[in-house]
């Protein structure tokens, strides 16, 4: 009874009125699906057995390599270096046995004996030029897209609400300052920047993230500042100065929950964007490291191998747009059940 | 109002100042010596390490490079007051000569992308607000939702592996903008040569712009027709046609028309990707050039080439407000 009387709390309606947007649904189960293979892309994609039984011992090779990497744990000298695959063959009598992952292949797995192969059961969805089977890519390279989506908007919003909060809040000369500065980044040719830098830095995926996170909060920024001067002189703001609270205090504990909403909605496109530039970046060959699978250097190495196959460009392809869109489905989502016009509807 | 837009023009001098100032300092502060690539491989591998380091040294002190930051920007600053954008590292013609011949080319595609977009998006736009809901409403929306997402270089990719001769059908040149030959052959062949090699490239560069202007119609379209004039105009007895292009129709463009100047950029920016793949010498592979070889003073003429552009589109926006809508004035904000 007692909470009842509450009332509802804001993101409590927001959460309800995205509940009953089923696409909207149906795009969130899609990244967080997306997700899940990238946490688990490991025990998805490797050469790798899961479990195998081996002279009566049983392993794990799949997780002794994050222990191993990890520095926690060594490989057996048995299995130093060993391809497993060969090892299943050669060494394996009738009481072991292994347990792969559904692709048993790694990402940069090279075999020269199968080249540019279509799908089979084999390979699902073919392989590449040196013998990668592209699956494991795809489902490798979810890794970087998503990461780089994550950390880069992330890197942003911080500063985008940051520089954003003081202007607002602090209005004058700090207003002034921060203004020019976010005019000035909006102004200036965003992807352009961002090859100019990434060009000439180490291909990396940290360096894309931080230059995608440096080049894109004056949107954050300018959208945390509207909120600020809305907010800030309404009657719960100024109740609770008049209290004593600090500035810090007011910001953080009073106004930043309640302007959040918009900066929520833009991150969420702004992750479909990023993972958009991070694949374009890879594509042009300013991106991640060779040794790294991303959906963009796929296609890139596609676009390189003419007459190809279908199955390069296609499948990295679909896998950009599905995450894309799926991410810009819960963002209009979001954006319809944060919009206040709408609550009474 | 002239007075509005003076001020306004004025005070994108110091906008620019800033933005020249900033893409200054990420272009000479991110790593890579443009004295080093233009060098080249060739005598890095000559072995001749002393000759090496003197060219590169000779080319520092040629182009300035060896000069402090702030005495290379403020040469940079006296250059440009008189339009002089330099020359190019690469190959020592002036940057002003790239510019003209690239710019035309990349305002062609871009303009030619533009009008499509607009003379598709606004019927399309139109029809979608006013049959709401209906099959062939959410057939478009769920199709132009899904151009919103389609990465562009993949769809460029695909049409050249599977449109160009890589794969499957070779129906479309994907190479530039004309035949090699075709500087010999009459016009009309000339002009149909030249709209085949067209096709490919403007589809790619249309479909996202098409798809957010066809999204800002049915939006602005499904707000107008439910106001009260529209109301009115239909309770006159006037005919649905006449309402829906005469009076709906004008109010709603405000949105899709001040959108043109968030377009107006990209007409002079051209697009990096799209143009690098199809080899198309226009200003976005100029770009893609540029940052590939570190060519300093091009790299910052394009910075505030386009920086310009974007703030002579804000500028035109709100002119084009007072345009479509008579009710939008500034002379209350100019003297505030």
């Amino acid at each position: 009874m007692k909470r009842a009387q509450r009332p509802e709390g804001y993101w409590h309606i927001v959460l309800r009125q995205f509940r009953r947007n089923r696409v909207a649904i149906a795009g969130l189960v899609v990244v967080l699906l997306l997700f899940i293979i990238a946490a688990f892309a490991d025990f998805i994609a490797s050469d790798k057995p899961l479990v195998m039984k081996y002279r009566n011992q049983v392993y794990f090779p799949v997780l002794k390599d994050y222990a191993a990497w990890l520095g926690v744990a060594r490989w057996e000298t048995q299995f130093q270096n060993v391809s497993f695959k060969d090892f299943v063959a050669s060494n394996f009598d009738k009481r072991d046995w292994a347990q792969f992952p559904p692709i048993r292949y790694s990402p940069n797995e090279v075999s020269l004996t199968s080249v540019l192969r279509p799908p089979s059961a084999q390979h699902l969805l073919g392989t590449d030029d040196v013998g990668r089977d592209i699956a494991s890519r795809v489902v490798h390279g979810s890794r970087v897209s998503l990461s780089v989506g994550f950390v880069a908007v992330s890197i942003y919003v911080l500063i985008g609400l940051f520089i954003g909060a003081l202007a607002g809040y602090y209005g004058g000369i700090v207003d002034m300052i921060a203004s020019r500065m976010i005019e000035i980044m909006l102004t200036i040719p965003t992807f352009f920047l961002i090859i100019t830098v990434v060009a000439f830095l180490p291909p990396s995926i940290l360096n894309i993230m931080i230059v995608i996170g440096i080049t894109n909060w004056p949107t954050v920024a300018r959208l945390t500042r509207g909120e600020f001067l809305k907010t800030k002189s309404l009657e719960y703001v100024v109740a609770a100065k008049a209290l004593g609270a600090s500035d810090v205090r007011t910001i953080f504990r009073h106004i930043l929950p309640n302007t959040i909403a918009p900066v929520f909605v833009a991150a969420t496109f702004g992750v479909a964007s990023a993972i958009l530039i991070e694949s374009t970046l890879s594509f042009l060959g300013f991106g991640v490291p060779p040794s790294k699978a991303s959906w963009g250097s796929i296609l890139s190495n596609a676009r390189q191998l003419l007459p190809s196959g279908w199955w390069l460009t296609v499948f990295p392809g679909l896998a950009i747009f599905l995450t894309v869109t799926s991410y810009n489905i819960v963002g209009e989502g979001l954006r319809d059940a944060a919009d206040p016009r709408l609550k009474e509807s | 109002m002239r007075i509005y837009f003076v001020k306004r023009l004025l005070l994108m001098v110091p906008t620019l100042l800033g933005i020249s100032l900033v893409s200054f300092l990420i272009i000479h502060l991110t790593p890579g010596d443009p004295a080093l690539l233009k060098l080249g491989d060739s005598e890095q591998r000559s072995g001749n390490q002393l000759l090496a380091a003197q060219i590169i040294d000779e080319t520092r002190a040629l182009y300035g490079l060896d000069q402090p930051l702030y005495v290379q920007y403020l040469r940079w600053l006296k250059r440009i007051l008189t339009f002089d954008f330099g020359e190019s590292l690469r190959d020592h013609r002036p940057i002003i000569d790239k510019l003209k011949e690239r710019i035309p080319v990349s305002v062609k595609l871009s303009g030619i992308s533009l009008l499509f977009a607009y003379l598709i998006s606004i019927p399309l736009g139109v029809h979608s607000a006013t049959h709401p809901y209906s099959i062939g409403d959410r057939v478009t929306t769920i199709v132009l939702f899904g151009l919103y997402s389609l990465p562009n270089f993949w769809i460029a990719t695909m049409a050249i592996v599977y449109l160009g001769g890589g794969d499957f059908w070779n129906v479309f040149p994907v190479y530039g903008l004309a035949s090699p030959n075709a500087g010999s052959w009459p016009w009309w062949q000339r002009l149909e040569d030249e709209l085949w090699h067209l096709i490919l490239p403007v589809t790619c560069l249309t479909y996202y712009t098409f798809a957010v202007l066809s999204r800002y119609m049915r939006v602005g379209m499904i707000e107008i027709i439910r106001q009260d004039f529209i109301r009115t105009a239909r309770a006159k007895g006037l005919g649905e046609r006449i309402i829906v292009y005469r009076h709906a129709l004008r109010n709603s463009l405000i949105p899709i028309v001040t959108l043109m100047a968030d377009l107006l950029p990209a007409l002079l920016g051209g697009s990096i990707v799209v143009e690098t793949l199809f080899s198309i010498p226009g200003m976005g592979s100029l770009s893609y050039e540029a940052v590939n070889t570190r060519d300093y003073p091009l790299l910052m003429a394009i910075f505030t080439l386009s920086a310009l552009l974007t703030l002579l589109g804000i500028l035109l926006a709100d002119f084009l407000y007072t345009l479509v809508d008579p009710r939008i004035g500034y002379e209350k904000s100019a003297t505030a």
